[in-house]
């Protein structure tokens, strides 16, 4: 089989895609929260994405992905036997998985399906791992039964209250903690703001929390340095020296500043992709 | 007979206006009859001085007297005899401390134009297929490896190939060419001449794999199970930046970082290609090194108001080839010299809004003999900016050192060789910017070529 084919596509709901890849060599060698670079077409931008899942024996890694803006929506069109232009990695430092007793892995979003991985490795490495989950409603709650039994304890929020707790993780950690649970480290994947306020918390409550950054990347191997992060006031890459940092003293604002940076270009890219992608031709050419 | 008195030829450079504009390469081919006129002038030196002073040692009255006569098949085999890169080297190497700082016509003529002899050559014999790679010996049966696409590793993927052995190259990233692909601007190096000679290497039985990352997908020491020695010519890519307060506002850019964006990525074609770039109206780029022109001459391009190159050193001590500066210059570029950055300033959004800077004096001669720049103590003063590039210079990349634990490395991260350039692996050989730390196109070739060498020694007695 040619190397980055799509083996498998199953849609997780209108905007979530995953895809089943085949890469012998990164299927080999990936770990626990690395990542890959992913580009669609020639001109196309090189896009990171969580690792999720990898089977060394079938030589396919796993991916999920939300379409968010243009290069997110071209990959979700891919079909099953249609290809990746380029999958490189796996890039990033893994998660050091240790048994530290009793761990919290929490996701939000798409982020559910990047912190799995990291559950499994810690529930292998003999820890008691609660999960949890955090989506603006049921639709976008991925993974839960997939959570459900790997982990000792799965706890689901949702925004709106249509499906398990109404509220946000912080919600949860909280009633964890008043409930007596011990939580002796928190891995915490999502949005920046779920990521800022979680890791606020749960370091007030002693929970040791780490968060996996997402700042902008090119090159995703150091070359660069666009994805500086700022952690215990000391300049990182989170290319390189992460993406999973302990997050008691991580920048978030200063990371949300600099992701910032392209959102504009970004909506209009995508814009003038849908516009063209939904244009009828009746010139009769084509 | 030759003609040396007639004036230099600087070929044809598209008028700063007009070029400032795009990214079309500035400076044109010689016409046939210029070539042949600036060939004249060549007095062919018995000891040619140019020759003795070009680190891959091009043989260039020879090649030179080929093009005087129209042989141009013969004089582009005749440079490729020590060089397989010609269309690349005549456009970026610093000719002015090579070989025409050596022409004995310098000082009274000015020196031949070798380089833009060299590029003529290779583009002209391109264009009329008269380029043909050089043949390679029976096979070995050897199987060598070589990390990265610079141009050290192509220089020494070919050397190899051309003893016979079985190369690979594995590059990281998704296009061929390293630093020329992703550094080295399209209006200096057009992409299909990096296309070409990467062709021509290809075309010697090189095979070239894109995405991988050695050290991440694989090790050095998985390589050395395959192949039977391995190339590390893996480059300079780790950005230096100041460390001074507030470089991580946004608009703070790596020169790495905004060439990679506009040269790798073509972001000036933004939104025809996917990744984008964003300039302000007042560019401030700190460095003077040929990165630093690039990223000046770049970001020029993008239609901001004022670039202002901001050097610490005085306009003498600038690292960058000659006519880079000078092309930076005509195209409006600002030079300000004895300026260390302080500090940069943010508006309330997180944006940077200006640098400051105190005023230097210059002082003794540092250990490279450049003199050293000092501060005046109550000089601090700020300059408007809304976009930095930092372009102050690279380290080499950490991951394999990091990743091959048996690989030792010097205090400045290069990878610590012995004289005969082997790493303290055996079957390990190592070149470029990984072991220099940021140098030039020409020296990391020159490492490739002569790792090479020293491989072909070693595995004819394995």
């Amino acid at each position: 089989m040619q190397e980055n084919t799509i083996v498998s596509r199953k849609q997780l709901n209108d905007v979530v895609v995953k895809f089943e890849i085949y890469k012998p060599l990164i299927a080999k060698s990936a770990k626990a929260g690395q990542f890959v670079i992913l580009r669609g077409r020639e001109g196309g931008e090189r896009v990171p994405v969580t690792l999720v899942d990898w089977n060394s024996a079938k030589g396919t890694i796993t991916v999920i992905i939300q379409a968010i803006g243009k290069s997110t929506s071209m990959f979700n069109s891919l079909q099953e036997g249609e290809a990746f232009l380029n999958v490189a990695g796996p890039l990033g430092t893994p998660v050091e998985i240790k048994n530290y007793g009793t761990v919290a892995v929490v996701g939000g979003g798409v982020g559910i399906a990047e912190v799995y991985p990291i559950a499994r490795a810690l529930k292998e490495a003999g820890n008691k791992v609660i999960a949890v989950l955090g989506a603006r409603n049921k639709e976008l709650l991925i993974l839960e039964p997939e959570m459900k039994a790997l982990c000792d304890q799965t706890i689901s929020t949702t925004d709106d209250g249509s499906y398990g707790l109404k509220g946000m993780v912080t919600d949860a950690i909280e009633a964890l903690h008043d409930q007596g649970e011990k939580i002796n480290a928190g891995f915490i994947i999502g949005p920046i703001p779920m990521m800022k306020f979680t890791s606020r918390l749960m370091d007030k409550l002693g929970m040791n929390p780490h968060a996996s950054l997402n700042p902008i990347m090119l090159d995703g191997t150091g070359m660069c340095g666009c994805c500086r992060v700022t952690v215990e006031g000391k300049v990182k890459f989170a290319c390189v020296d992460g993406p999973m940092f302990p997050s008691k003293t991580i920048d978030f604002d200063e990371l949300m500043r600099r992701t910032s940076e392209y959102k504009p270009l970004e909506k209009e890219s995508l814009e003038k992709y849908q516009h063209e992608k939904d244009h009828v031709c009746k010139c009769g050419l084509h | 007979m030759p003609n040396p008195s007639a004036p230099r030829n600087n070929g044809y450079q598209v008028e700063p206006e007009v070029r400032k504009h795009n990214f079309e390469e500035v400076a044109r081919s010689f016409t046939d009859e210029q070539a042949r006129a600036e060939a004249q002038r060549c007095l062919h030196c018995k000891n040619a001085r140019c020759q003795a002073n070009c680190p891959v040692g091009v043989q260039i009255p020879d090649f030179i007297a080929y093009v005087k006569e129209g042989k141009i098949g013969e004089a582009v085999s005749k440079i490729m005899e020590t060089s397989l890169l010609p269309a690349i080297c005549g456009r970026v190497c610093p000719q002015e401390k090579h070989c025409e700082g050596n022409c004995v016509l310098k000082e009274k003529f000015g020196s031949v134009n070798i380089g833009m002899l060299e590029r003529y050559t290779a583009d002209t014999a391109r264009k009329q297929g008269l380029l043909q790679a050089p043949q390679t010996a029976p096979k070995t049966g050897k199987k060598v490896v070589c990390i990265g696409s610079g141009p050290s590793s192509i220089a020494a993927a070919a050397e190899l190939a051309r003893a016979g052995h079985e190369v690979t190259v594995f590059e990281a990233l998704h296009a061929f060419g390293g630093v020329l692909r992703y550094g080295i601007p399209s209006f200096r190096l057009p992409r299909e001449v990096i296309d070409h000679e990467i062709e021509t290497v290809k075309s010697m039985g090189v095979k070239f794999v894109p995405d991988v990352l050695v050290g991440a997908t694989q090790t050095v020491q998985e390589l050395l199970k395959e192949f039977d020695a391995v190339y590390v010519g893996s480059g300079a890519g780790l950005p230096t930046m100041t460390g001074i307060p507030g470089e991580n506002a946004v608009g703070v850019y790596s020169a790495n970082e905004f060439l990679t964006r506009i040269n790798l990525m073509q972001a000036y074609k933004f939104p025809a290609t996917d990744t984008p770039i964003k300039i302000g109206k007042h560019v401030i780029v700190l460095g003077a090194g040929n990165s630093a022109m690039d990223a000046a001459r770049c970001a020029m391009r993008l239609g901001p108001d004022t670039v202002t190159i901001a050097y610490r050193r005085s306009a003498a001590e600038m690292p960058a080839r000659a006519a880079e500066v000078e092309h930076a210059k005509e195209e409006g570029v600002a030079f300000e010299f004895l300026l260390t950055p302080k500090e940069v300033i943010a508006d309330e959004t997180g944006r940077v809004s200006g640098l400051k800077f105190t005023r230097n004096e210059l002082g003794e001669p540092d250990a490279k003999g450049r003199r050293r720049p000092v501060e005046i103590p109550g000089s601090e003063f700020v300059i408007p900016a809304d976009t930095l590039i930092v372009a102050i210079g690279q380290r080499p990349n950490p991951i394999i050192a990091k990743t091959t634990p048996e690989l030792k490395t010097t205090e400045r991260g290069v990878l610590d060789m012995d004289e005969q350039g082997k790493t303290s692996l055996p079957g390990v050989y190592a070149g470029g910017d990984i072991i220099r730390g940021g140098a030039t196109v020409l020296l990391a070739m020159k490492d490739g070529i002569e790792a090479a060498k020293r491989i072909n020694a070693y595995l004819e007695g394995k």
